[in-house]
């Protein structure tokens, strides 16, 4: 070892990074409006069928209407649409970075991408509220259009991967392995659970090539990993960038990141069963899918120590940061989920909370905690970075949103953890001569008001990330707000602290 | 160019690699993270050696306690029936009034009859029986088909105008569409439904009333009797409803009595005797016997 001495604030001092190289980023401005765009829609979609539930007259008795129709759009809208723009902005934008490297394929590639992902969410949206869909969760476009889907993600994995390929830089930073294992698992995925048989070649309608509970497992192979590449692999990537970049920080431990990664790659893609425990899938696969999911714990909670770790020395900053309070209480709710998901996977638990809303709930606190909170931290970091703006229109609003959208997500949480624990023991209540305690529809009832604080829960969180849309749309024209600036924490305390 | 540095905070060293400014310590790894980590691998393993895990061509590994999923169904669902195969037998063997003469039985078969109910009548009586447009109230004393519980076991049995030979009522033939069939003039029908209301102290016009009635002795006293009463009443199995009554199957003001009169009313409910064994249609007749309004 030698020379150097890094201290806070000075951590980029002997960087090489040239701040006149000018990287791609006219896609990445693209992709990002886009997830804003449809975050918000998502957002919206997702009130209003919490709304339904609460008030099915809100159907409004149409078929388009209908919960069943609108509730892919709502999870597309959010996973794919609003999160898949998240990923690609922030993984072309970083991948650049760390590897010194312009885009493989160039800018229009890029926007290539950005177009046709864009038009593909929209035909998905409007195939599911015309009625058409696989039946699968999370997997609902029909096979037409998921042979659109695996062309642009071809594309998209030569563009990154080609990124990383020919990068300047000699070792791959730990961002990209992140990126890369979600582009490529996320395509097998999508293909292995998409092979089916259209009924004709002019009509949407197709079935799938396996049948029963060969289908059902792969399709939750699938729907795990959707969880797993899409929503944690690529998310992780996206931590391992912004949080240490924010916080003006090294990350916490390199060898925690290898060991960390390669089993959370190795241990979650054996973890699908959990979700058809107690049903025509053979014991054996039970057993494992209960194990790996087991076992996933701890390289799951790599993750989130050294996401948090990563703040050692830096911990003042949140005071100050409100834009570094989302990245770091997202890594938090990961770890909220991560524990409640091998938990929800042991079969005597899965027992109670399985079809229940306690499921519902578990989603949420990593869909709006982890995946939606970690994705605002990026986009704050990147509008004034790709704006070219000096900083951000307003700091304050930023906690606004924070608050207000932290108090949506436990509303939202607390209300399904009762009513999902209450659902599944109203369900399995016998009385002492044998029968069964409520009926269906008593259990309905009884959940009515959970379901109006839910609602209530996503009100708020769509009304933060509307304050985002306003102060992201100042900051790219260029204003800045007058308010009071938060007041640095001293520096020796946060030192003394550390 | 790996260049190992010192971070001055923690005094850990870094990898020495550097991409945009984006260092990494190299702690190690936390030994509690570690430990838990080899903890659920060594639950898993023990996990595996116990039940069912791993698979081997056509078979799998069966594990030490021999666990089976589908035997455990099926003994749980044996117990649960011996549990309650005492009561089920005699009740099979009991006739619906004799169960409510003795207390166990009437105990469990009101509870039982509660669950049944609640599962596959609720959802068009209403969970306490309370009725809804259409489908009559079951907590009252109006009573279609009879009240008795023998009766209420009749019609759970065989339904109400259903696809069974024995049930209540002639399959699609209902009250008279009076007017649709050209049977009364909108002139008749307004009087009548007049005369009805005026049965019920409602009419706001007498002199159309009191020639409602002779259209109501010509038309309609043959289903629903002479006074109104009702078929039950008469001694007719029709399924006519009284007509003196706070409570009405299709709505009582005029608007509603114009509507039913012209267009004719069918009622129909399944034959449940199809869909369910006997001992719980017993305990569905007796639980609405006494949902308050049994005769």
């Amino acid at each position: 070892m030698t020379s150097a001495t890094l201290t806070p604030g000075a951590a980029l001092g002997s960087q090489r990074v040239s701040e006149n190289v000018r990287y791609y980023e006219d896609a990445v401005r693209l992709f990002v409006i886009a997830a804003v765009f449809w975050g918000v829609v998502g957002f919206l979609a997702g009130v209003f069928i919490a709304l339904q539930l609460a008030f099915p007259a809100l159907n409004l008795g149409l078929e388009w209407t209908s919960f069943g129709r609108l509730r892919p759009v709502h999870t597309s809208a959010v996973i794919f649409a609003f999160g898949g723009n998240v990923l690609f902005a922030t993984s072309l934008y970083s991948v650049q970075r760390t590897s010194r490297q312009f885009l493989f394929g160039g800018e229009g590639l890029a926007k290539f991408v950005f177009w046709n992902y864009n038009i593909f969410i929209v035909l998905a949206a409007l195939s599911y509220v015309l009625g058409y869909t696989q039946g699968k969760e999370y997997a609902e476009p029909e096979w037409i259009l998921d042979l659109y889907l695996t062309v642009i993600w071809v594309l998209y994995a030569i563009q990154f991967v080609g990124t990383v390929m020919t990068r300047k830089e000699s070792h791959i930073y730990v961002a990209n392995w992140f990126f890369m294992a979600f582009i490529l698992t996320v395509a097998i995925l999508h293909i292995g659970n998409n092979v089916n048989v259209p009924v004709s070649l002019t009509g949407m309608k197709s079935y799938p090539f396996v049948s029963g509970v060969q289908s059902a497992m792969v399709q939750w192979w699938y729907g795990h990993n959707a969880v797993g590449f899409f929503l944690t692999a690529g998310f992780l990537g996206i931590m391992y960038y912004f949080v240490p970049k924010r916080a003006e920080r090294p990350v916490y431990s390199y060898r925690l990141s290898i060991v960390h990664f390669w089993t959370l790659i190795f241990l979650y893609i054996w973890a699908g069963p959990h979700h058809l425990h107690y049903t025509a899938l053979p014991d054996w696969a039970q057993t494992l899918g209960m194990t790996f999911s087991v076992m996933l714990w701890m390289p799951s909670w790599g993750g989130m120590i050294n996401g948090i770790m990563t703040l050692s020395g830096a911990w003042d900053k949140l005071r100050t940061d409100p834009v570094l309070r989302f990245l770091v209480t997202s890594v938090a709710f990961y770890g909220m989920s991560t524990f409640e998901g091998p938990l929800m996977s042991v079969k005597p638990v899965n027992a109670l909370s399985h079809y229940t809303d306690w499921t519902v709930g578990h989603v949420h606190s990593g869909a709006l905690g982890w995946v939606a909170f970690i994705s605002f931290g990026a986009i704050y970091y990147l509008v004034p970075v790709l704006w070219k703006r000096s900083q951000l229109y307003s700091l304050r609003l930023v906690s606004y949103h924070f608050w207000t959208a932290t108090i949506g997500i436990v509303l939202y949480i607390t209300a399904m953890w009762v009513s999902g624990i209450m659902q599944g023991l109203m369900w399995r209540a016998y009385d002492n001569l044998g029968f069964l305690q409520y009926s269906f529809v008593e259990t309905v009832a009884a959940m009515h008001p959970f379901y109006v604080i839910r609602a209530m829960g996503g009100v708020l969180f769509l009304a933060g990330a509307l304050i985002m849309v306003y102060n992201l749309w100042r900051t790219a024209k260029g204003d800045v707000r007058i308010e009071k600036p938060y007041a640095s924490a001293p520096h020796k305390a946060a030192v003394g602290a550390a | 160019m790996a260049q190992k540095e010192k971070d001055a905070l923690s005094g850990v060293e870094t990898t020495g690699h550097e991409w945009d400014g984006l260092r990494e310590l190299n702690n190690p790894l936390p030994k509690w993270w570690l430990y838990i980590f080899y903890v659920c691998i060594a639950w898993s393993l023990v996990y595996y050696v116990l039940y069912p895990a791993w698979p081997l061509g056509k078979s799998y590994t069966k594990g030490l306690l021999g666990y089976s999923q589908r035997e455990e169904l099926v003994q749980k669902v044996a117990e649960g029936k011996k549990a309650q195969e005492k009561y089920l037998t005699a009740i099979a063997a009991t006739s619906v009034e004799d169960i409510q003469k003795n207390k166990d039985l009437l105990a469990f078969a009101m509870a039982g009859g509660r669950s049944y109910f609640n599962e596959n009548c609720a959802a068009c009586h209403g969970a306490g029986g309370q009725g809804a447009k259409g489908f009559p109230t079951l907590a009252d004393d109006v009573w279609l088909w009879g009240g008795t519980t023998a009766d209420i076991y009749k019609t759970i049995q065989h339904g109400i105008r259903a696809d069974d030979a024995d049930t209540r009522g002639t399959v699609g033939i209902g009250m008279t569409a009076f007017g649709k069939d050209g049977i009364l003039n909108r002139e008749q029908i307004g009087q009548v439904a007049e005369y009805v209301l005026s049965l019920n102290k409602r009419s706001t016009d007498a002199a159309a009333a009191a020639k409602g009635k002779t259209v109501y002795d010509e038309n309609c006293a043959a289903c629903h009797g002479d006074s109104a009463q009702g078929s039950v009443a008469a001694g007719l199995d029709v399924g006519a409803p009284p007509l003196v009554t706070a409570n009405w199957l299709y709505g009582g003001d005029k608007a509603s009595l114009v509507e039913t009169i012209t267009n004719g009313r069918a009622g129909v409910m399944p034959a449940w005797s199809k869909r369910l064994d006997d001992a719980t249609v017993k305990s569905l007749a007796v639980y609405v016997h006494n949902l308050g309004g049994g005769k």
